[in-house]
């Protein structure tokens, strides 16, 4: 056998190959949020279409909605962005699929959710209008983002009309160092390659320090794969795999959970595969790393110097010099959320570095767990009481300060370090200097009102 | 949607790498939920000066590519986000291919939905564009430059294909896929 994981996920969903090379790629969940799912589920109810398997579709509100912990229904953290709530309840309504609402127990971000509720599994196809769905390759999904035109034609079809991406592997060897996250690696990553470096492949994360990350990190790895350009990233389930799944609300029970896991252990790429593009990452040259400029390419180690070719509009942008030391950096914002890093195991990661601490004066701390679920457990632990001890926000789940969309932000000019996955001029409001880190980073600099590194982190 | 088969236009140049979608349309210029009334907002952050002031020095305001109709850029045109009102904005405004280097790969799938030609070319041959162009997708040249495009995007365009209306012809294919599939996976059913 020579096939890849995502061969045998491509092959086995192929219902055909159409003129031109494009194939007809069956499609088993869609997922929507208000913010682009709205807009297909509008069009389809216009057109007088609806869905193949509306059980199947799932939608939930994250981008808009208010993170107040005592928000209502309608609730949005915009200007206006109520109607992006109630169009999409109403819509949700009149189609027929799954809705998680603003006020249910369930609701989240999108690809925190998907896993959390075992919807998201091995060897399923899965597709959002959202980007960051590479994330929930972590579980072995063959789940990649579109746009909301592709998103009605999965929900009406049950396929996608999609050319096989090429595709690409990267090995991580060794083990990640003490301190050192799957954020700090995703980074590393991007930083190696380049913000176009993945050129549209699919991107297979393979590798002894890859296999040793927990079902969380992998999704924060997966999670920024489309910020260097990949079509997707996927990882091969295994034993962690289907520990983390066994038991959840949408996973097969009984007898068909152990149908699927004895099926689910040939998801893996066979040794005599080949990739268009095989690369190797040495796990010990990762540090804890962080962006200086306005592309998660341009990222160095916390403890280094703002390259000397750096861009000149990034670094103007940014108000940072080339050689400028990047730990000297002070800070007027703190973010801790996003699917990228709002899971139990990233807030656990913060409160250790917050705890019996305090924010620094003048820094604005924010702290948004990334669904609802998350938030329980959180404060089943204490967790929220050592957040709010420290200075930080304590919001309801949803994106909320990734992306600016109008309403509350910080203030232009401020420099802000978030971990979250884009740090594009205005990304987090006009103006806003988003630097990007994992929480712990984001914790320990908010303690110190300056880039650092957690305590006893070797960076 | 409107076939694509030649053009001849004004090429705006923006060339810069990595404009993402967030700078094509701000989210917070996304009010409603529609696909239309968005090329007001395109390129808010850099077309406007405080108070919705045009800003002189940004390519689309400057009287010779004001309503260009081709937009050429650099690497990696439309990264980021899956918005397609970044497409949708591009589209409304009068926008009907753009040449780049490369192309974020959500934001290219949008174009081909909407009938908008992503072109793409090295950056020499780019640069050497002036300012009035010339596209023909079927013969695959901008103006006497040859160009790669993958034929069933290209059928898309000429024909200004639907999507569902063409995959549903196929529904017998695709019922039998299913039908085959439950057995094979039970539990992705259940």
């Amino acid at each position: 056998m020579n096939k890849t994981l995502f061969d045998k996920l491509w092959d086995s969903h192929r219902v055909m190959t159409l003129e031109g090379g494009v194939d007809l790629i069956a499609i088993d969940r869609v997922f929507l949020h208000e913010r682009t799912g709205s807009v297909a589920l509008e069009s389809i109810i216009e057109s007088g279409r609806s869905p193949c398997s509306p059980e199947h579709v799932f939608v939930t509100m994250d981008h808009i909605v208010s993170n107040k912990p005592d928000r209502h229904k309608d609730d949005a953290r915009t200007p206006g962005g109520d109607v992006f709530i109630t169009a999409t309840r109403e819509a949700a309504k009149k189609t027929g699929i799954n809705l998680i609402d603003v006020l249910d127990a369930d609701q989240g971000i999108v690809h925190v959710i998907s896993p959390e509720l075992g919807i998201a599994q091995p060897g399923l196809t899965l597709v959002c209008p959202d980007s960051h769905t590479c994330s929930q390759g972590a579980l072995g999904v063959l789940a990649w983002g579109i746009g909301s035109t592709d998103a009605e034609h999965a929900i009406v079809t049950g396929t996608m009309r999609v050319k096989k991406p090429p595709q690409m592997r990267i090995t991580v060897t060794g083990i990640l160092g003490a301190g050192v996250t799957a954020k700090d690696l995703a980074l590393h990553i991007i930083k190696t390659y380049g913000a176009a470096g993945a050129k549209r492949c699919a991107v297979e994360y393979a590798g002894e320090a890859v296999q040793a990350l927990s079902i969380e990190e992998r999704l924060t790895l997966c999670n920024m794969a489309v910020e260097f350009a990949a079509f997707t990233a996927i990882i091969a389930p295994d034993e962690t795999t289907f520990n983390y799944l066994e038991g959840r609300r949408f996973t097969p029970k009984d007898e068909m959970w152990q149908q699927a896991t004895a099926q689910w252990k040939y998801l893996i790429t066979d040794a005599a595969a080949e990739f268009d593009y095989d690369y190797v990452i040495e796990a010990n040259d990762v540090k804890p790393t962080v962006t200086w400029g306005t592309s998660p390419a341009q990222a160095i180690s916390i403890d280094s110097y703002i390259p000397h070719d750096a861009d000149l509009k990034a670094l103007s942008y940014m108000g940072v010099t080339r050689g400028e030391n990047i730990s000297k950096l002070k800070i007027d914002g703190a973010f801790i959320g996003s699917c990228t890093n709002s899971r139990l195991s990233d807030l656990r990661a913060a409160a250790k570095v917050l705890k019996g601490q305090q924010v620094a004066d003048g820094v604005n701390a924010i702290c948004v767990p990334g669904s609802m679920a998350v938030r329980r457990e959180a404060e089943a632990e204490g967790l929220d009481k050592i957040f709010k001890a420290a200075g930080f926000a304590w919001g309801a789940a949803g994106c909320a300060f990734c992306f600016y969309a109008g309403g509350d932000t910080f203030a232009p000019g401020t420099r802000v370090i978030s971990s979250t996955n884009r740090n594009f001029e205005g990304r987090q409001g006009p103006g806003v200097r988003t630097h990007l880190a994992s929480p712990a980073v984001v914790a320990a600099s908010a303690i110190a009102g300056k880039i650092t590194a957690p305590k006893g982190v070797s960076s | 949607m409107m076939p694509f088969t030649t053009h001849t236009g004004t090429a705006a140049p923006l060339i810069r790498d990595n404009i993402d979608t967030d700078q094509i349309i701000p989210s917070r210029e996304m009010k409603s939920v529609s696909k239309t009334g968005l090329s007001d907002g395109m390129f808010a952050g850099q077309r406007y000066l405080n108070d919705r002031i045009e800003n002189p020095d940004f390519v689309l305001n400057q009287e010779i590519f004001r309503g260009a109709s081709i937009l050429l850029s650099g690497k990696n045109f439309g990264c980021g986000s899956s918005r397609e009102h970044a497409v949708w904005a591009l589209k409304e405004y009068g926008f009907k291919a753009i040449i780049a280097e490369s192309f974020g790969e959500i934001f290219y799938n949008n174009c081909v939905r909407n009938g908008i030609l992503c072109v793409t070319l090295d950056r020499t041959a780019i640069a050497a564009l002036g300012d009035i162009v010339t596209i023909d997708l079927p013969h695959q040249r901008v103006d006497e430059i040859p160009f790669e495009i993958p034929l069933g995007d290209k059928q898309m365009l000429i024909e200004g294909l639907d999507g569902i209306d063409l995959t549903l012809q196929n529904e017998t294919e695709i019922s039998a896929h299913f039908a085959h599939d439950r057995v094979i996976r039970p539990w992705a059913y259940s």
